[in-house]
């Protein structure tokens, strides 16, 4: 089975998810200062900043990894069912030393999912990603993209009505970047309501319909991601379209 | 007895299958072999509760299980002696001079081992999978057992420190176990005995059967990584 598979809970029961005056501090360092905006379900949402902006941090906040030390992050549909139907794909996700398939039902049987329907569901989600003839390889023997694509599958079994993805595609060839590209705007349309993090303003331009931009841990923009490109509002927006065009 | 036939002799015990001397390696094996499962038991699941968990005086209790690692054997031998003796908390359980005093020994000994070298493996791993298996929903409690299994082949080493310390050690079971013939006498007491008594025979072929024991042992060991490593489940 490889056909769209919805989220568990439809985006709307779950969202919006506000952050209000988020800060957090390590130390003497102040990694994100009084962050406040909320993310409805629907449109793909990029985070864009530079190097040190808090993008990894604001999903790692948001998927419930760490904890603000001020302010708070609410979500329509309470942090506990939150934290079960989002899901987080990390730049370099960590995959278990076993199969492909093995990892995703590792994550089913975390979530509950009865061994009956296990691997169905592990075999459906890999299909979805066009990995299923490598079900029984050792997911670590896997290349790069192929590796992404499983942490995608894995996260996609899941069945999330959030998924926060953080350079999913860094250190991906462009037919690699292609393949997972086309498996996010899937589960877009499956239902997903898709957050990521990059550096690639092409990757922003092509996937992204809102964006925010954070600047030294603070919120400096957020607009339409046409808008952004066209013209942004805001000297950081500008500067960092110039900086990132010409690097 | 000149060493060579010394070994001569040795060789022939051992082909023959001198009684005494399976009934020594046997329970060598048994005793060793048991307080190897206690220690696994106990050592792999607390060794990675505390390589995952962080409570105050963390550090401290790190500190001091590292210390017990080199506990000479003798002071082991000789605190579950003072537990066991008619002095003793545990003396009505009759255990002193008994096989199951050794096993008390030897787990006692290499428990340190099994829970220090796990809690640094699983640490390791929960600075590398921490992440990603709570973002998955795995609580801590549940990675445990994940940790153990992807670290498998650094576990089989942990198993493998344990078990050298045990097969080797003398001090300890010799005080416990009071090495009595044909019912506490194990390899390394037989060896010592036999050497100040200058009957090389039987001390060499106990030296080769341990070697043996040890060269198969570890590349049974070697055999089980080299699966952990390829295992496809």
């Amino acid at each position: 089975m490889s056909g769209p598979e919805p989220a568990s809970v439809r985006g709307d029961a779950l969202l919006p998810l506000r952050f209000d005056g988020v800060g957090l501090r390590r130390g003497r360092a102040t990694l994100l200062d009084g962050l406040t905006f909320r993310l409805d379900a629907g449109p793909i949402t990029a985070i864009l900043g530079p190097n040190g902006a808090g993008k990894t941090t604001v999903l790692r906040l948001a998927h419930g990894l760490i904890a603000p030390t001020s302010g708070r992050i609410e979500w329509r549909g309470g942090a506990v069912r939150a934290r079960r139907q989002s899901a987080l794909l990390f730049q370099h996700p960590v995959l278990l030393r076993r199969s492909a398939s093995a990892n995703v039902r590792y994550a089913l049987a975390l979530h509950g999912v009865p061994r009956t329907v296990r691997a169905e569901r592990a075999q459906a989600a890999l299909a979805a990603m066009g990995l299923e003839a490598f079900a029984g390889r050792p997911a670590r023997e896997l290349s790069g993209g192929e590796q992404q694509r499983l942490a995608l599958a894995r996260a996609r079994s899941l069945r999330p009505t959030v998924l926060f993805l953080d350079e999913p595609a860094a250190a991906l060839d462009p037919a690699a970047m292609r393949e997972l590209e086309t498996a996010i705007l899937r589960l877009r349309d499956e239902g997903t309501k898709v957050v990521f993090t990059t550096h690639d303003l092409d990757q922003a331009r092509r996937m992204a319909d809102e964006v925010l931009l954070l600047h030294r841990g603070h919120l400096v923009e957020r607009s339409a991601a046409a808008a952004f490109f066209s013209g942004p509002r805001t000297d950081e927006g500008r500067r960092f379209l110039e900086r990132t065009l010409h690097s | 007895m000149g060493i060579l036939e010394g070994f001569q002799t040795a060789l022939g015990l051992i082909a023959a299958g001198d009684r005494e001397l399976l009934g020594v390696v046997a329970l060598s094996l048994r005793v060793t072999g048991t307080a190897l499962v206690g220690s696994a038991l106990v050592g792999l699941p607390l060794g990675a509760a505390m390589g995952v968990f962080r409570f105050p005086g963390r550090r401290l209790v790190v500190t001091l299980v590292n210390a017990l690692m080199g506990l000479p054997p003798v002071v082991v031998g000789l605190a579950v002696y003072l537990l066991l003796s008619r002095e003793g908390p545990f003396a009505t359980l009759g255990l002193l001079f008994t096989p199951e005093a050794m096993m008390v020994a030897q787990t006692a000994l290499i428990l340190p081992i099994v829970v220090a070298l796990t809690t640094q493996t699983v640490e390791d791993l929960w600075g590398e999978y921490g992440d990603q298996l709570r973002s998955l929903g795995a609580t801590r409690v549940r990675a445990l057992p994940t940790l153990l299994f992807e670290g498998r082949a650094a576990v089989v080493t942990v198993l493998l420190a344990g078990l050298g310390r045990a097969l080797a050690e003398v001090g300890a079971v010799q005080i416990v176990g009071g090495n009595i013939r044909g019912i506490t006498r194990t390899m390394t007491t037989t060896i010592a005995l036999e050497t100040s008594r200058g009957d090389l025979a039987l001390a060499m072929g106990l030296g080769l059967v341990l070697m043996g024991l040890a060269v198969v042992i570890n590349g049974g060991a070697e055999l089980l990584r080299g699966r952990a490593a390829l295992v496809r489940t």
